[in-house]
């Protein structure tokens, strides 16, 4: 599913001055009302995981242990590589929170 | 006398693929089977309440982390909660919930690394009962095979402050002031693991699961890793009541819903000899008289080929008159008996592997 400027609750930023992140079907189906692909104001993947959680509390939680780090069976991709909690975001950047390849 | 027929018997299954829920309202001749439930994530224990009706499910998963999963309406919707439940910022993170209990206004949470938590608005929030972590003892817990697991909790009956709990392998602990200071309660419990002379240490046993007797606060039944055990002084000692078992060896132990002296085990074979039940053959143990003597119950239970393994939480009692006895195994089967263990019926057989059974009676 994708969210755009119509979708109830979605803040207006401007064009480009905000993140583009999508999630995994298996985080949004933990969430009812939670989208796929959402624009949010962030500067670094901490503060996009924050934000996330003040859209759908108890989302962080699933996203970050209390290392603190982005789970061990996670992956948030920023400009083609691995990012951190760290990892700084610039506007308009894509972020994919994808899950890893794990289980049996 | 309670009535069977007028009531729904709830069976609350974990299983490594998401919680069931086998539901009855015929007297406990045929189970209605729903799920999986909570996104299918390993369940390690499905609790009902039997003052609310409310069900939770304790678990976590590979990607997400633990959560408390819980249902108002016998499965229908699910909500999950992990807020607060964790340990602070920089210790190892919680795998999972491993077990969940209820005492008064207390929903407790078991988790893996061993710890305990406790929840006072129906396991929406958390809050870490830090005096377990705190023990002196902690820097010299070892985990059992299954990790290093809270994975049984026992509340007092009537006192709100008394808890013991069950972790791999560290042995029983008590605390008698509601979670703020904790005592080992193994004496007497052997680990034949220690070198000799030192088999008999205050912690370290691996305790595999225990059971309170009904009416008699003071009476434990424990299984452990080495041995099936018994306390009549609220643990602060244990006895050995293994005469006429098959083996020293099993997992689960569940207490009849009103006689302190009946108790159930499923021994299988032995550590390192496959940890199924023995000779292939299955089989649950009971005792009529406190652990003195054993009969074994295998009337409708499969005694042929049956490399059947029963884990710590797999075993439960239900409240209804005679008590049924439920039991799910590793390999996904669950079976029934309506009659305190006589005659036993297949309820499913091929589930995921199953890693709790409780039950929950609720009136209409």
């Amino acid at each position: 599913m994708t969210e755009n400027s119509d979708s109830p609750g979605y803040k207006s930023h401007g064009h480009n001055s905000g993140v583009r992140v999508l999630l995994p079907r298996a985080l949004v189906d933990l969430f009812p009302g939670s989208v796929g692909d959402v624009q949010l104001d962030a500067r670094t993947v901490d503060e996009l995981i924050h934000a996330l959680d003040a859209r759908w509390p108890g989302m962080r939680d699933r996203l970050v242990d209390t290392t603190p780090a982005i789970r061990r069976h996670l992956n948030v991709f920023v400009d083609g590589g691995r990012a951190t909690l760290d990892t700084g975001l610039v506007p308009g950047t894509t972020v994919y929170i994808l899950t890893a390849m794990s289980g049996g | 006398m309670t009535k069977s027929k007028s009531r729904r018997v709830l069976i609350l299954i974990g299983t490594k693929k998401g919680a069931f829920i086998a539901e009855s309202v015929d007297g406990r001749q045929t189970w209605n089977l729903k799920g999986p439930f909570c996104a299918a994530w390993p369940i390690n224990h499905v609790y009902g309440d039997p003052a609310t009706g409310t069900i939770y499910a304790g678990g976590g998963n590979e990607w997400f982390g633990p959560a408390v999963w819980k249902t108002t309406d016998c499965g229908a919707t699910w909500t999950h909660s992990s807020a607060g439940l964790a340990y602070a910022e920089g210790e190892p993170p919680i795998k999972t919930v491993w077990s969940l209990a209820r005492a008064s206004d207390r929903l407790y949470a078991g988790v893996e690394p061993a710890g305990l938590f406790h929840s006072t608005d129906n396991g929406e929030t958390w809050t870490h009962l830090s005096g377990l972590r705190d023990h002196p003892t902690r820097k010299d817990w070892q985990a059992g095979g299954g990790g290093l697991t809270l994975h049984t909790i026992v509340p007092h009956p009537s006192d709100d402050r008394q808890v013991w709990v069950g972790m791999s392998a560290v042995g029983v602990f008590h605390t008698a002031d509601g979670g703020a200071t904790w005592t080992p309660r193994n004496k007497g419990v052997r680990n034949d693991y220690m070198p000799e002379g030192q088999q008999y240490p205050e912690f370290g046993q691996c305790v595999h699961n225990i059971a309170i007797a009904p009416g008699d606060p003071d009476r434990l039944y424990q299984q452990n890793h080495c041995g099936m055990y018994r306390s009549d002084d609220g643990g602060q000692s244990w006895r050995n009541i293994g005469a006429g078992l098959p083996s020293t060896f099993g997992f689960p132990v569940a207490a009849h819903p009103r006689d302190a002296e009946t108790v159930y085990l499923a021994p299988l074979n032995g550590d390192v000899l496959g940890r199924f039940m023995p000779d292939a053959q299955t089989a649950i143990w009971r005792s009529r008289d406190g652990g003195a003597t054993w009969a074994d119950l295998r009337q409708g239970l499969p005694q042929q080929n049956a490399y059947i393994g029963v884990l710590r939480q797999a075993m439960a009692t239900d409240q209804l008159e005679p008590a049924g006895v439920y039991f799910g195994t590793s390999g996904g089967q669950l079976f029934a008996s309506a009659d305190e263990g006589e005659t036993w019926s297949t309820v499913a057989q091929h589930l995921p592997s199953i890693t709790s059974i409780e039950t929950l009676v609720i009136d209409d």
